[in-house]
């Protein structure tokens, strides 16, 4: 047999003569290998030990703090961790989606799997799912290693908060994943795209907080206007979501939080859930589009 | 099995490649000859599906265009140099790219037996040196046998060794009846592979050429600098005028300019005239040097 019979009988195995795999087939390909990538990179070792790390210290202090007694309902470490998830959770998402595609495209790796029979909508999925696969083990393990502790050290947190905060946690980290990726497929360079994500992440969660106060005194918001506006920043919609699911009044967060309860009530998961599926899906979509267009050199 | 109809592809006001029509038939070899910034690149991407372009590109019937995974699944792609996860394995990015071409049961060790990287399944790929690498790339395009196989300044990033060790293979596998589109600046790699040439300068076909008519339609030519002793050198001239060359004799030697497909000619003459060359020179010319082309 010549060289070329070798390669191509055995490689030829097991197939119909040049069909191409389907669509969940190359997705998952495509994602498997990334979250293998992912798991294997400093920065999900790096994001996993900071997260895990802040967490345990976090359950420690509070319960110790609250001598085995937490508040009522929503447990005080609950809301340590609402403040951690706010924080690490997004930095997460969008540095590890903004680094993808960039990435990729920097260091020649776009092209030669793009000259695969693979299409674009199939790769950009395939590494999102692969990356939300990372950032879920990520996030499974430092909010399980912090259920643990809490566990053993009695803290009165139901484990229902826990379980919502796991969900909402997910949930924003697939968000900032979807705005990363749009970062990645606008940006030429994987510097840019990981500057403007960390730019976006301090956006986020600051200075829209600062902005919206700012706003609230110089412009005189009404309250209606002042929660239509949180609204739009996906960190508040965890936020107020992650407290609403607790049972723990959105009193809290102020006049707007009172308003919300007071105004929406029940229709408030669905609000949530709507803003938050908007963040999920509005970016990747608008990441598809761009992908298809642009060139991967 | 590709044909090509009135493709331009612009980059903002430049034209990398204006207007070029060709076909590369079942078996065909066709070579993409041109300096830097020809649009030989350009044109293999628009091939691929990468790059979006006027005009028309069918493979095997299949429009690239409107049908690009379709189209790329009945190609086999090596580029100037594999870019690839470096942490993967071997075996691993065999496994990978057969998967994203359908291929369920692979025997990695067959497939690479065949491009010569037996022993290489637990290497990862920055372990691999470039003529490996590109072996490896080689080894994925294979995969799955598709019929046609597009190739990009293959032997670019290798050395000389490598060079004509990898040439050699291609020529090997050229010879199983896949269709060969392929770009390349040397002249040794067109004339093994390439049934026949087209010209390409600043994004415009120039004309096409066999092959084997390549060095005289370019006028490729290289000077040796033959060292010969002082009491030869005469008869030398004279033997080497006889067999259709010109030298001159600058006092040290002769130089005698050959086509660069016939460096050897004056040293077969000259030994069957049993005469001693003591050393020599060679210096090529006319032919394009290469650097990487212009990338959008």
């Amino acid at each position: 047999m010549t060289t070329l019979g070798t390669i191509a009988g055995v490689a030829g195995e097991g197939r119909r003569a040049h069909q191409t795999p389907g669509i969940p087939s190359n997705i998952a390909t495509v994602a498997r290998r990334e979250m293998r990538e992912a798991m294997r990179s400093r920065w999900f070792l790096l994001y996993s030990l900071a997260f895990a790390a802040l967490g345990l210290s976090l359950s420690f202090v509070s319960a110790a703090a609250a001598g085995g007694m937490g508040l009522a309902g929503f447990g005080r470490t609950t809301a340590g961790l609402v403040n951690l998830v706010l924080l690490v959770v997004p930095l997460m998402g969008l540095t590890a989606g903004a680094g993808s595609i960039a990435g990729d495209r920097e260091r020649g790796m776009l092209t030669y799997l793009l000259s695969q029979p693979v299409s674009r909508t199939e790769v950009l999925l395939g590494k999102y799912l692969g990356l939300a696969g990372a950032l879920v083990a990520c996030i499974t393990l430092g909010l399980g290693a912090c259920a643990a502790i809490m566990a053993w050290k009695g803290d009165a947190t139901r484990p229902g908060s826990l379980v919502w905060l796991g969900g909402l946690s997910l949930a924003l980290a697939m968000g900032m994943l979807s705005v990363g990726m749009l970062l990645s497929v606008l940006a030429r360079k994987a510097s840019v795209a990981v500057g403007t994500a960390v730019f976006l992440w301090l956006v986020l969660v600051f200075a829209t907080d600062l902005a919206l106060m700012a706003g609230a005194i110089a412009m005189k918001l009404r309250i209606e206007e002042l929660f239509s506006l949180a609204l739009l920043n996906p960190l508040q919609v965890f936020k107020m979501w992650s407290l609403h699911a607790a049972d723990a009044s959105l009193d809290v967060l102020g006049p707007a939080g009172l308003y919300a309860t007071e105004e929406y009530g029940r229709w408030l998961h669905a609000i949530f859930g709507g803003c938050l599926a908007a963040w999920i899906v509005l970016p990747l979509t608008a990441a598809a589009v761009v992908f298809a267009r642009r060139s991967p050199v | 099995m590709i044909t090509i109809r009135n493709v331009t592809k612009r980059f903002g006001r430049t034209a990398a490649v204006n207007d070029v029509s060709l076909a590369v038939g079942d078996g065909d070899a066709v070579a993409l000859w041109g300096t830097n910034g020809a649009g030989k690149t350009t044109l293999i991407r628009c091939v691929l599906g990468l790059l979006r372009f006027r005009g028309s590109i069918d493979v095997g019937g299949v429009d690239v265009a409107r049908h690009g995974k379709r189209a790329r699944a009945l190609i086999g792609y090596v580029p100037q140099e594999l870019g690839f996860y470096d942490d993967l394995g071997v075996a691993e990015a065999i496994g990978f790219f057969g998967r994203l071409k359908g291929l369920r049961a692979l025997g990695v060790g067959g497939v690479l037996e065949g491009v010569g990287l037996v022993g290489a399944e637990r290497k990862r790929i920055r372990e691999l040196s470039g003529g490996m690498k590109q072996r490896l790339a080689l080894a994925v395009a294979l995969l799955g046998d598709p019929p046609v196989l597009v190739l990009d300044e293959v032997t670019a990033s290798l050395d000389a060794c490598g060079r004509d060790e990898f040439v050699s293979l291609l020529s090997r596998l050229a010879a199983g009846g896949r269709s060969l589109l392929f770009a390349s600046h040397r002249v040794e790699e067109v004339t093994a592979l390439a049934r026949r040439v087209v010209l390409l300068e600043r994004g415009v076909m120039t004309g096409e050429v066999p092959a084997r008519d390549l060095v005289p339609h370019l006028g490729l030519q290289a000077t040796l600098h033959l060292r010969i002793a002082a009491a030869s050198r005469e008869r030398a001239a004279r033997l080497l005028r006889e067999g259709g060359f010109e030298p001159e004799n600058n006092g040290v030697g002769l130089l005698v300019s050959v086509p660069t497909t016939q460096k050897a000619a004056p040293f077969r003459i000259l030994a069957e005239g049993r005469i001693a060359v003591d050393d020599f020179d060679l210096h090529a010319h006319g032919e394009q040097a290469h650097e990487p082309e212009a990338r959008p």
